[in-house]
């Protein structure tokens, strides 16, 4: 074992992934880079990197680098899943699924009910989310909670190096299609992260922080946030605890529910934008089904409904944050009223 | 002339039953019997018959929200069919497509499709499989005029020639893409659309099989050969509406009745084997005879088969919960 960052955590996945089924394979627009170019090839391996090498390793039939034509590419990659191969499908940005939200919301996520059950979809879509990057309105957005409202898709939000990898896998190994949301900022998180496979279970949310004081669930980045403000908060005497659902559909909503029962206070960090997002859906399931257990009002800490901003002034002040964190937390405490 | 009696009868026997299997359910659908909306292929049959004559079960073709002569033609069974048309368990998908939605993987019938225009890009992946997994594959998209104006279709015909996709793109071009005239939405010329992506595509006259078959079959040689895709214009006509239901008030008055007179892909097909003495009326009226039976008994056990039960609901979303 060894220390890996989160864009070797994803390489390596996919990697010993295609080494051990060929009939996975990588696609999208400059996963490997330079094709047809004067110059190097596998130039880019992805516009970060995270692909990198992949080409050289397995060759140009199963590193596919794609015209910029989303509907057609991640089309193509929902038919060749339902046709025999397990492609895992490179969409970029996250934002980019505008111009192809057809062919995975009409068409991959519903074969395999209409067709009454007979088909298969193992097709992953990897995309990156998320901002900090100072990339705007149109490279920023988290937009999980629009593929998590269809049936049919899983989506997975991993937080962490190990995460990233045993989540990947599981994806590829699935039989459904994942949707798999790489937050930019965390490509250079590192930690600790075995070298031989391992899967990480859909659905089964994971406790980075047990406290008795509140509950925090946040997804992606928001969970190092949330980690960083329990940190800060223990110091003052507010346990938290801390879940990482790791995938938003399925939702491991039971153990919110459990540990929401345990502590009557809840606050959902979500980086989406905020209606209708992951906050507001954990929050109504919660006071449906749990409110007799709430000794406070549900906190949300979420952005404003606005695009994402540009300029750092805007955008630092647009994010969840580990101090907006610790207000909720402080606000809950407090009764539902703020903090003095 | 490439095809045996075998291969003339059956030709004609699946365009038989596309016909009745389609006229047929217009009249069942006017008795309000049939759930929801269903949109017709009648008069298309060429079409379907003549590019599904040379695939095999292991070559896939992406169909459109008008595809039950595609399923037919490409092997779908029509009790399946007729059952999946009026909601019953006992239907192709439980139920739960419907018509425009009818898929039977196992005959590599990849799905019609409620998405103007959500087929082609499929069709590439499936393409992408048989070329990545060297199984000598080849695969289908049918379209409209309306389809051939997505971007998905465009999108579609550029990724095939970049990759060589073993893909056909057939644009059945009816006329009308639900009440608006191809005449005025397309603009340009589709052949020449298809080449400018350095696709081969050639322009047929869709009403008649044989055309169709020749141009197909030349398509599907080339793909299987490693060559790459191939587009085909077929210039045809429906005879219902855009759905069932459609008043047809932006067609000539005359214009169906003229079509079915002069232009029917059937009677055109009977002619030309009767004057090449390569099947005889008797034969022929045989087939239609066997056909008919066939789809009063489809009607007759869909009608008779059980609805879904509640629990089917919630069933087949995903593979893994």
């Amino acid at each position: 074992m060894a220390k890996k960052s989160f864009r070797q955590a994803v390489n390596e996945a996919l990697s010993q992934e295609m080494a051990r089924d060929p009939r996975v394979i990588v696609m999208g627009e400059d996963v490997a880079g330079g094709l047809g170019a004067p110059g190097e090839d596998d130039a880019w391996g992805g516009p970060l990197g995270v692909t990198k090498g992949l080409m050289k390793q397995f060759g140009r039939e199963r590193v596919l680098d794609t015209p910029i034509t989303e509907s057609g590419f991640i089309g193509a990659a929902a038919g060749a899943a339902l046709t025999g191969l397990r492609p895992v499908a490179d969409l970029m940005f996250v934002d980019f699924m505008g111009v192809c939200f057809d062919q995975i919301f009409n068409q991959a996520a519903k074969f395999k009910y209409m067709f009454g059950g007979k088909a298969r979809t193992p097709l992953v879509i990897r995309t990156m989310y998320g901002g900090g990057f100072r990339a705007a309105s149109q490279h920023s957005q988290c937009l999980y909670p629009l593929f998590t409202h269809i049936p049919g898709l899983k989506v997975a939000i991993p937080s962490s190096p190990y995460e990233a990898k045993g989540l990947l896998i599981q994806a590829i190994r699935d039989d459904d299609p994942v949707i798999f949301f790489e937050h930019k900022m965390l490509y250079d998180i590192e930690e600790e992260v075995p070298d031989e496979p391992y899967t990480l279970p859909f659905g089964e949310a994971n406790l980075t922080r047990e406290g008795d004081d509140v509950t925090i669930v946040a997804f992606g980045r928001m969970v190092m946030l949330a980690n960083e403000a329990a940190d800060r908060l223990a110091g003052e005497g507010i346990a938290c605890t801390v879940i990482d659902p790791r995938t938003t559909s399925p939702l491991d909503i039971e153990t919110i529910l459990e540990e929401v029962r345990a502590t009557g206070r809840l606050v959902v960090v979500d980086e989406a934008h905020p209606r209708c997002n992951m906050a507001t859906d954990i929050s109504a399931q919660i006071a449906e089904r749990a409110f007799e257990a709430l000794r406070a009002p549900i906190r949300m800490v979420v952005p404003p409904h606005t695009p994402v901003p540009f300029s750092p002034a805007l955008e630092d002040i647009y994010l969840p944050s580990v101090a907006k964190i610790v207000d909720a937390v402080r606000a809950v405490m407090a009764g539902g009223r703020k903090a003095a | 002339m490439q095809l045996n009696r075998d291969e003339l009868l059956r030709a004609y026997r699946d365009m038989c039953l596309i016909r009745q299997f389609e006229e047929r359910v217009h009249a069942e659908f006017a008795t309000g019997d049939i759930p929801g909306f269903v949109h017709l292929y009648a008069g298309e049959e060429a079409s379907a018959v003549g590019v599904c004559m040379d695939l095999t079960e292991r070559d896939t073709i992406a169909s459109t929200h008008r595809g039950h002569g595609h399923c037919i033609a490409k092997g779908c069974d029509v009790d399946g069919m007729m059952a999946e048309i009026y909601g019953r368990k006992s239907g192709l998908c439980g139920g739960k497509g419907g018509s425009m939605h009818i898929a039977d993987l196992d005959r590599g019938m990849l799905g019609a499709n409620g998405i103007v225009g959500g087929g082609a890009p499929l069709a590439c992946g499936a393409a992408l499989s048989a070329k990545t997994l060297k199984t000598g594959a080849v695969a289908v998209a049918f379209g409209g005029d309306g389809a051939s104006n997505q971007g998905t279709t465009a999108e579609a015909m550029n990724l095939a020639s970049v990759w060589r996709l073993p893909v056909i793109f057939v644009l059945e071009d009816n006329g009308y893409a639900e009440s608006t005239a191809s005449a005025w939405s397309v603009g340009g010329d589709p052949v020449k659309r298809a080449e400018g992506f350095g696709i081969p595509a050639t322009r047929v006259d869709g009403h008649d099989f044989f055309a169709v078959h020749e141009a197909a079959r030349e398509a599907v040689a080339r793909a299987r050969a490693g060559e790459g895709p191939s587009f085909l214009h077929l210039k045809l006509a429906r005879y219902f509406g855009h759905f069932e239901g459609d008043g047809m008030t932006y067609r000539a008055p005359d214009e169906v009745a003229r079509l079915r007179a002069e232009k029917d892909c059937l009677k055109l097909f009977r002619r030309k084997v009767s004057e090449a003495g390569l099947l005889e009326g008797a034969a022929l009226d045989a087939i239609e005879g066997e056909v008919a039976t066939l789809i009063e008994g489809a009607v007759r056990r869909a009608k008779a088969d059980a609805m879904p039960e509640p629990a089917d609901l919630l069933t087949d979303v995903y593979v893994s919960y």
